[in-house]
Parts: C-alpha cells; structure tokens; sequence
C-alpha cells in the first residue's frame, strides 16, 4: 500500500469531514431558514467530497476497508485534521469565522492540487473547487455583514475571529506524508499558500471594518493527531452507529 | 361595494373554481378563502420547518457516509419545500414573520406527528416510509387545488417526497434483510410510528370540521377517512414484503369492499397531542423559539448592513 498517499488523503479529508459534521449539528438551528439551508448545503458538500477522498483511499489501502470504516472507526489520535475545523459552533459568528478562515485556505488548496500528478486527486479537486468557490463566497459576505451590522454582531464577530486566529497557522504547516508528496509532484506545498492567504484575509477583515488580530501565538497539533478537547465528543456522535452495531451494513 | 356586487364577485369566483380555473394572487377572492388559505398553507409551511428537527436529530450520528448525505439532503429538502411554501402564503398578504410569529406562540399548528421523538436510526426510515409516505397522500391531490401558487409549490414538493419516501422504504428493507437486532429495530420503528401516521390523515369525517368547505375550493378532494384507508391499503403489503407485522391485530382483508379492515385509532392520544402534550411538543418548540431568537441579533446584524449598503450608493449617486 501506498502508506504516504493514503495519510495524505486522510489529511486532506478529514478536514471536509469534520467540518461537514460541525455543520450538519446546525441543521434545522440557524438564524433564518435561507442561513440554515446554506449550511446545510456546504455540509452535504463537504460529505461528498469525503467520499471521494475516502472511497479513494480505501482503494489504495488494498484490505478489506470501506469508506465508512475509514471515516468511523478510527481512534481520536488518528484523525488528522486541523483544529480549526473541530472548533464548536459557539454562536452563528463562530461557524462564519471558521469557516471564513477554512474556505479562504480551502480555495487555494484545491486550486493547487488541481495541478497534481495524481489523476484522481486531480480531479477530485476540480470537482470540489466549484463548491468551494460557493462557500467562500458566502463565509466571505456573512463576515462582512457581522462585520461591518450592527455593534453587537461587530463584536461578536471580532471576538470569534481573535479566538480562531490562534488555529490558522496550523493550516501552513506540512506533515511527513506532506513533504513525500510534495516531492513527488503529488502534494500540495502549503507553505507557499501562506502570504497570499493572509492577504486575503486581512483584506477581507479590513474591508468588513473588523480588526486584523496581532497575536503571533498558534495552537498546533491536529495535522498529527493531537487534537482540542472538542473533538472527542465530536467523534462519539460520528461514531455512534458504527461502535454500537459493529460490521453491519446500512 | 354592495352586498349584490360583492354576491356577484363571489358567484363568479365560485364559478371560475368548479371551473377548475386557478385563482391567481391579484384575483379578486372571498376573505374566507383567503384565511383559509393562509391558515393551511402556513401550517404547511410549519410542518416542513418543524419536521427537520426530528430527522435533523439523526444527521450527526448516521451509519454511514452514504446515508449521512441522503439524510442532509433530505432535511435540506425540507428546508426547501418550507421556504417555497412560506413564500407561496406571503402572497396572501402576510408576511413570513407574521407566520413566525403564530408559529411560536402556539397560534398555528403544524402537524402532531413531528411531536414523536426520534429514538432510534430505523425511526429515519419509518419517518420516510410512514409519514412522507401519508404526506404524499394529503399533497397528490393538493397539485390541482384551486389556489395557483400553493398548486404549482405542490407539484414540486410532491415530486421530492416521492423520492422521500422510497428512500425512507429503502433504509427499513436493508434493516429488515440485517442482522437480527437490525430487523428489531425496524420492527420497533413501525410498531411506534404505525399510529401516529395514521392520524396524521386527520380526525375521522364525522368531526372533521373544515372538509366541506375545503372540498368546495378544491383545497381538499378527498376525505380523511378514504385518505386513510388509501394510505393503509398502500403500505400494508410494502411491510407484508419485507417481513415487518403492522401492529394491528384486527388489520385484515376484506374481500367484499377489496380494502382492509383496521383497529380502532387511540383519538385520545391524537387531541392530547394536538393541544400541545404530544412527548416532543415542548422540545420542539423551544428548539424552534431558540434558533429565533438566538438569531435575531444576525437578522438585524444583516438589515443594518444592507442599509449602509444602500446608503453608500446613494451617496455615490449624489
């Protein structure tokens, strides 16, 4: 099996994954019925991405794995998404923030691993850009409109982006599985996404009157499997089924 | 207007509908027919958006990637047919927030099945197989309603429920060709959502206090009664099929009316429900008031940005 590609398409992956599930918690909660159906929109979205990427390395793993085994049964330690995404839905400006700050990166990833070598990886990005560009446009306009509404939602939406800030770095740093496959023209090389990601950013933050946080502290620890405390509850509902009622098919 | 102007304007209305014309928004027509309207087709609309939350319930725990997606999907849908309807009713001349507003202080209805709670996976297929399955039944007929817009939006839902519904019917036959413990679940779903989706078809004909009138206006074609029956003698055999027992033990054929013959239905059940002490009927309402009202400052957050918005570019305008 070819170990190195399937981890990294288990960090690509995982990320859509648990962002879908933070989302699909919203379902039937959001702040207007058009807000609720978008959300619910980017979390089927993000499914099907992950099932392109699971079904994918559940070929490569060449046993007896399934896409849902992949996605379901694993230990907490082996998720290997970033924290970001597994940050709870606190308020309406916590889920635009983080996903502002996913989409924003999400974009120029894919639009990177569009070029790889690997065909399928390929192509799965160039299927997945076009949602993408959707949800970046609606995180992207939802941060403006917290931003520059009223002085409470301004406030709020500050404070969502000062407390989310911390996890962006994160999205920049590269894995071993990274490095072997950036070498092998087959990976995405994120350092080089990282100035013009904060340029974006802070553009976007500036033109929705909100501040540009300073902080120079990260949290860091997802892409390697340690994770916030947020994500073990995550998984027990993701995994409910699945542990309950081993081995059966649905 | 006199009372003869208005009497003719009401003949001819009543003649356009035995017609089988549509009436469109800017028609003249009755204040009744317009309440009334208004009042079925928001309690519509409620029942879409209070019926995410039981299946909403299930998204984040869903067996698989497969049926997570169809799930969201489906809810989505819902969300969907909501929006569609809520907007279909503001062409009667009330707003959405209006709506809202009947909906949360318990003004308007929306149908008691979503009261039941979601307890197991296999009620995500009993939801689709039963309750969509009945709410097909309710809305065919609804797609030649005399009222235009409410027509057109049934046409469109009923063909997603369809869908629904043979989804719903497909997670039930996998359980019950499962495990033996997944055909008790499946089991158990039908045995707790049988009853309640009967009712759903509403009060027997002899207390039904609308039919006649709606009958009239095409809002209904058919009664609750032969409704019910519809729906019984439809699923029957689909449960027969895949080895589920309908739990009704005077369920029988009756070969002379070529129909089932069924046990009696628990009303008392059915009006406590309706007036509020169904076991989810609290839950939901406050899980509906708190989305409200925790969103209140983004919908005031959005106007306010709109508004500085549109003065921009009125003073670039200038």
């Amino acid at each position: 099996m070819k170990e190195n590609l399937y981890n990294y398409i288990l960090g690509i992956a995982d990320n859509s994954l648990i962002l879908g599930q933070r989302l699909g918690e919203l379902c039937g909660h959001g702040p207007t019925l058009e807000t609720d159906i978008a959300c619910t929109n980017i979390s089927l979205d993000l499914f099907g991405q992950v099932r392109s990427y699971f079904q994918y390395a559940a070929k490569i793993a060449e046993d007896e794995r399934t896409e849902d085994d992949i996605a379901m049964l694993r230990k907490e330690r082996e998720y290997k998404n970033v924290l970001l995404v597994e940050q709870p839905n606190t308020d309406f400006a916590y889920t635009i923030g983080r996903q502002f700050l996913f989409d924003v990166y999400h974009l120029a990833f894919l639009s990177e691993l569009e070029k790889s070598k690997d065909l399928t990886l390929s192509a799965i990005a160039k299927k997945c850009i076009k949602e993408v560009r959707y949800h970046e446009r609606f995180s992207s306009d939802w941060v403006k409109r917290l931003g520059d509404g009223t002085e409470e939602s301004k406030a709020k939406m500050q404070d969502a982006i000062n407390t989310l800030w911390t996890y962006t770095d994160e999205l920049f740093h590269q894995t071993e599985a990274d490095k072997t496959m950036v070498n092998e023209g087959i990976g995405v090389d994120v350092t080089t996404l990282k100035d013009a990601y904060y340029k974006s950013v802070n553009d976007l933050l500036i033109e929705a009157t909100l501040e540009v946080p300073e902080s120079k502290y990260f949290q860091k620890g997802g892409k390697e499997g340690i994770h916030t405390e947020h994500l073990g509850y995550l998984l027990s509902d993701l995994q409910y089924m699945q542990r309950t009622y081993p081995n059966m098919e649905w | 207007m006199s009372e003869e102007q208005i009497k003719n304007l009401e003949d001819q209305f009543e003649a356009r509908i035995a017609r089988d014309e549509k009436i469109e928004p800017k028609d003249w027509m009755p204040e009744k027919y317009r309440k009334t309207h208004i009042r079925q087709m928001s309690q519509h609309a409620h029942s879409e958006i209070v019926g995410m939350l039981p299946e909403g319930n299930w998204i984040t725990r869903a067996p698989s990637l497969r049926r997570k997606v169809a799930l969201l999907a489906k809810v989505q849908d819902e969300a969907g047919h909501g929006l569609y309807l809520y907007s279909a009713t503001e062409t009667l001349g009330i707003s959405r927030d209006e709506m809202y507003e009947q909906l949360h202080t318990g003004k308007a209805k929306y149908s008691s099945i979503f009261n039941y709670p979601t307890i197991t996976w296999a009620d995500m297929g009993a939801i689709g197989w039963l309750v969509d399955g009945a709410a097909i039944i309710n809305q065919v007929p609804l797609c030649n309603t005399s009222y235009g817009p409410y027509a057109r939006a049934m046409i469109r839902v009923c063909k997603e429920e369809s869908f629904h519904q043979r989804q719903g019917y497909e997670i039930m036959i996998k359980l019950a060709n499962g495990t033996p413990e997944q055909k008790e679940m499946a089991q158990d779903a039908l045995n707790r959502w049988w009853w309640p989706s009967l009712m759903m078809l509403g009060p027997t004909d002899d207390v039904s206090v609308h039919t006649e009138q709606s009958m009239k206006w095409k809002l209904k074609r058919k009664s609750n009664d032969d409704l019910r029956q519809q729906f019984i003698d439809q699923t029957v055999p689909q449960a027969d099929l895949i080895g589920l027992t309908i739990p009704d033990p005077d369920l029988k054929w009756n070969e002379e009316k070529g129909s089932y013959d069924f046990g009696e239905i628990n009303w008392d059940e059915f009006w406590q429900v309706v007036k509020g002490h169904g076991p989810m009927n609290k839950e939901r309402m406050k899980a509906r008031l708190g989305a409200w009202e925790r969103g209140e400052w983004v919908r005031d957050a959005a106007m306010a940005h709109a508004e500085k918005k549109q003065e921009r570019k009125e003073r670039q305008a200038v």
